[in-house]
This record gives structure tokens, sequence and C-alpha cells, in this order.
């Protein structure tokens, strides 16, 4: 027992020694990986500062003017009377006109792709245009709406030339989520349907689709929240920064939060920088909603896959 | 039966199929239009000067369209959002993927992931109202619009993807040959400097270019942080206009459809998407290559 310990002490006592020679052959060595350890451990977590600062900070400005007046209100020269009302439904309906329109263009995209085509030639030229349509800022998708669907389709400042506009602006995003999900089902699955004798759209329709259904639901839900913080295109397709009443149609002229916010945000007066954070809580607390919701459809199906 | 699904096969396969094309079609529709305005614009004034010229006064009298100053706005913000950007995402991709705990990328990786979330108009008011008055402590003669603070948000803006696309890029390169250098008792830091990043190194590259190709196509933060004034100098404490910027002044005044400042918006739309296509061809062929090297 006694030579066991011993033993063991000397064992420690030769790694001691071993990691000062090392400190003391490579004093450079040692230091240099030290402070690059550090120095990327910083640069990692001031993101996290970083985060937290720009919460803390909007948190402290919208906190005053957040409550139920200020949803349920109008946009007004007073400070105390002012609400995001009109912005509020306007990105509700924008983002339901453009779920409606998108989802399914941009989900049979992707079954195209990943199920038909990407080895032709056409398929692999979709599949550049595709990326390099993801690069395209989003002031250019606007300029295109503008030209196209406000000018030439006549649609005017309405929510559906908006809804349009931020479709093919969103459109790669759910394309690739919906690959991902696509690629995701197992073969076994569409072997076993051609086993029995499933032509290929029946495959993919009553096989692929069913199964990467979750993935998909989860890809567009967070393209539609991306939607949701656009604010550029439309304000080049002419949505209007003080409208006073609720649409009622796809045809009617609308605001968004984020061109409320921003009409806000560009005065002079502090307490509308104020206004401004409000309208960014709201936002951002819409935002998060949708994100929860995509999370939690992720869990649940996770789930029932492990089962 | 056997006819019915033969029909139904091609019907599913032109339905799905025009379905892909119309993101064809969308390319098609940006070129067209960014193209027939920008050529009645050079119509009316000249390409050379519109290029070269150094004054930018659309709207006012005598008018003059000289775009570099909206271009050394850009590049301004290109630059700052990349001094700030690269270094902190490359550190972040690197202690992610070789320092750092499962845990703590578990708290990371969300964080970064709510960053590139959060709508740039949000970035736009953080630097209007954060960010400039605490650079204000510092230079005291800071304007309230200013290059600087647009820089400092579009560097946080596009930061997640730098970090997660060198992230991908440090997965990408074999165990072997970092197992490699540890074995020949090389530290971390040698392993990351002398195997990793070169190993890496095109791929990384390519985050580079497509991440400052991002910031370049940014609008809203910059519009509201970084002022409208497109005068060709290069101070970051003072106001400037980035392209951006200058198509949504344009489009937030009262221009008639048709007129010469309703042309320019196009005419500088064309610029930008040439310059943000151009470096996303090279990101993409980088990564495209390196990819198709390394599954061979």
């Amino acid at each position: 027992m006694m030579k066991e310990k011993t033993e063991i002490l000397i064992n420690s006592n030769q790694i001691e020694k071993k990691e000062k020679s090392f400190a003391t052959i490579h004093p450079g060595r040692r230091r240099a990986e030290k402070a690059f350890k550090w120095i990327s451990r910083i640069m990692t977590w001031s993101t996290v500062f970083i985060l937290l600062v720009l919460l803390y900070h909007l948190g402290k400005e919208g906190w005053e003017y957040i409550d139920w007046q200020f949803l349920d209100s109008y946009p007004s020269r007073k400070v105390a009377k002012a609400g995001i009302k009109a912005g509020l439904w306007g990105t509700v309906w924008l983002i339901i006109t453009t779920a409606v329109i998108t989802i399914p263009i941009g989900v049979a995209s992707a079954l195209f792709l990943e199920e038909y085509g990407v080895k032709g030639k056409i398929g692999k030229l979709i599949e550049i245009n595709v990326s390099n349509l993801a690069g395209v800022p989003s002031i250019v998708y606007g300029l295109l709406g503008l030209a196209v669907f406000v000018r030439w389709f006549n649609f005017e400042r309405s929510i559906l030339s908006g809804a349009l506009t931020l479709g093919l602006l969103i459109m790669p995003v759910i394309i690739v989520a919906t690959r991902e999900a696509v690629k995701a089902v197992p073969d076994s699955i569409r072997f076993g349907a051609y086993a029995l004798g499933a032509h290929k759209w029946q495959v993919v329709f009553y096989h692929v689709l069913p199964v990467a259904l979750p993935g998909i639901i989860t890809g567009v839900i967070l393209a539609l929240s991306r939607a949701i913080g656009e604010t550029a295109p439309l304000i080049i397709i002419g949505a209007l920064a003080y409208v006073s009443f609720v649409p009622e149609s796809v045809m009617d002229e609308f605001t968004v939060m984020p061109i409320q916010i921003y009409n806000w945000a560009s005065r002079p007066q502090e307490e509308f920088h104020q206004l401004a954070a409000s309208g960014i809580v709201a936002l951002l607390a819409l935002m998060l909603t949708l994100n929860f919701i995509a999370v939690f459809i992720r869990i649940k199906t996770t789930k029932r896959n492990i089962q | 039966m056997h006819r019915y699904a033969k029909k139904m096969e091609i019907l599913a396969r032109t339905l799905l199929g025009s379905c892909a094309f119309l993101s064809i079609l969308t390319t098609i529709g940006i070129i067209l239009v960014l193209s027939t305005e920008t050529i009645e614009f050079f119509g009316q004034v000249s390409p050379l000067d519109f290029l070269f010229g150094t004054k930018w006064e659309p709207l006012l009298e005598p008018k003059s369209f000289g775009v570099l100053p909206l271009v050394s706005g850009t590049l301004m913000i290109m630059v700052g959002s990349g001094l700030i950007a690269i270094p902190i995402g490359l550190f972040t991709a690197v202690y992610l993927s070789e320092y750092s705990s499962f845990r703590t990328r578990q708290i990371i990786k969300p964080v970064l992931e709510i960053l590139a979330g959060i709508p740039t108009i949000v970035y736009g008011y953080f630097a209007l109202t954060f960010i400039t008055p605490v650079l204000k402590n510092i230079f005291p003669d800071i304007e309230v619009f200013n290059a600087l603070s647009g820089a400092i948000v579009v560097g946080i803006m596009i930061l997640p993807m730098v970090s997660s696309l060198c992230d991908d890029a440090f997965q990408g390169v074999p165990r072997q040959l970092k197992d490699g250098g540890y074995a020949l008792g090389a530290t971390s830091f040698e392993v990351i400097g002398q195997v990793v990043i070169p190993a890496a190194a095109s791929r990384i590259m390519a985050a580079f270019i497509l991440a400052l190709s991002r910031a370049i196509g940014e609008t809203m933060a910059v519009t509201l942080a970084a002022g409208a004034t497109p005068i060709f100098r290069v101070n970051p404490l003072e106001s400037i206009q980035t392209m951006t910027a200058y198509i949504v002044q344009v489009s937030l005044g009262d221009t008639p459809a048709g007129g010469v400042e309703y042309l320019t918006c196009f005419a500088v739309a064309s610029l930008l998407f040439v310059i943000t296509l151009f470096m996303n061809v090279i990101g993409q062929s980088i990564m495209y290559r390196v990819k198709k090297k390394a599954t061979r």
C-alpha cells in the first residue's frame, strides 16, 4: 500500500518535471498557445456580450411605451397616443399572403431539384441560379418588385405587390431548407414504395413529402420570420409610413412594423426613438413566437421519429 | 390504370419543374429590369461620367451623376465591417472547433443564430442610439450620422456568417492532418496556424468574400446610422451615403416614374448587383471547387 502511494507520487513528480521542462525549453511556444487560447476565448464570448448589450439597450429604451394601447393605436404626432396597430396588422397580412404564395412554389422547386432534376443540365443550372439569387441584395428585389408587380402588373402599392416581392426574396431560403429536409428522408422509404410498385410521383407525394414535412415546416417558418424583418424592399415598392387603417384585402395599401420603426427612429426627437424601441420589442416578440413554434415542431417530430 | 399513372407522372414533373423554373425567371427579370432602365439612364448621362465622376448631386441643380462618392461610402462600410467581423468571426470559429467544450458550443451557436436573425432595422437603431453616443465619448467631434457606427453594426451583422462559414471550413479539414500535427508535439496554436488554416485557406477566403458581399448589399442599418451625405472622402467620423441608402432615400421621396432621379436608382442598383454578383460567383466557385476536390 505504502509502496503504491510513493510510486504514484514519483510519477506525478515526473509529470510535473516534464511540464516544467516544456515551459523552460519552449517558453515562447507555451506563452503563444496560452495567449492565442485566451484571445479566441475573449473574441467568442464577446458575441454573447454584444447580444446582451443589444437586448438590454432595447429593453431599457422600449419599456416605457410598450403596453396594450401601443399595440392598438395608429401612428400619431403625439408620442403618448402613437401606436403600431397599422404596422402590426400590415405585417400579419403581408406574411400570411407571402406564405400562401411562396410555400407551394418553393417546396415544389425543391422537390424537383432533389427528386427529379439535379443531375441534368437544367437541374444544375437552376441549382447555381438559386444559390446566386440567395446572395442578391434585398434592395434589388425591391426594384424588381417595383418595376414588375407595382407598375407592369399594376398591383399598385398593395399587400399583393409586397407579398410577391418578399416571396421572390425568401424563395431561395425556402428551397434550400426544403432540400435539406428532403435529403434527410432515408432512401429505404423510397425503395420500399418502389418495391410495392409505386410510380415516381406517388413516391414523391405520398412518401417523401410527408416524412420531410416537419423539416420543411421548420425551414419555412424560419424563412418567414426573416421576411418579417425585411424593410428595404418594401420601402422601394412604396409601402407607406403613415397608414391609419387596418388592411381589409390584399389589394389595400399597407405599412409594416419595420417601416414604422424606421420612421420613428429617423426622427431627431428622443421620445420617438423610445417609441421605435417599443416597436422593435414588439417585432422581436413576434419573431420569437414564430421561432418558438419552429423549435417546438422540431422537438415534437424528432421525438416521434425516435419512438 | 397504367396510362393514368403515366399521365400523372408527366403532370407532376412539369408542375414541379415549372415551379423550379420560376427561379430562373426571377434572375432574368432582375437582369431585364435593371438593364432596360440603366440603358435609358445612359441615354441621358454618359456612362463615363457616371462611373468616374466624383460628384453625386442628382437631386439638386445643377445635376451631377458621378457615382464614386456612393461607391467610396459603400467601400468604407465594407472595409470597416470586415475589420470587425473577420477577426472576431475567425477567432470564434477557431475557438468553437478547437477549444470549446460541448456546453460552450451549445451556448455560442444559438447566440450567433440570434444575431443573424435580428432584422437589420434593429441594428440600425442600435447604431444610432447606442454605438454613436458611445463613440462620441471617444471621438468628441464625431457626427450624429457617421460611417464608423454603420461599419461596426454591419460588422456585427455579418459576424455570424463569417464564423459559421469558417467553422464549416475547419470541419472540412481531415482529422488525420490535425492528428499528425499533434503527434509531432505541436501546440493547438501551431496546429491551427500551420495546418488547419492553410488547409482550409480557400474556403476561408470564400467565406470572407461572401460575407463582405453581404455587407455591401446591406441597406437599412447604414441608411439609419451612416447618413445621407454623398461626398467623396475617407473619414469614418463623418456622414456618408452608401449605394443602398441612396436608393432608399429616393424611394422615400416622391420621385415621378421615368424621371432621371428614378432612373438613377436602377443605375446604382445595377452597379450594386454587378459587384455583389461578381463577389458571390467568385466565393461560390471556390467553395464548389473545394467540395469537388474533397469528394474525389
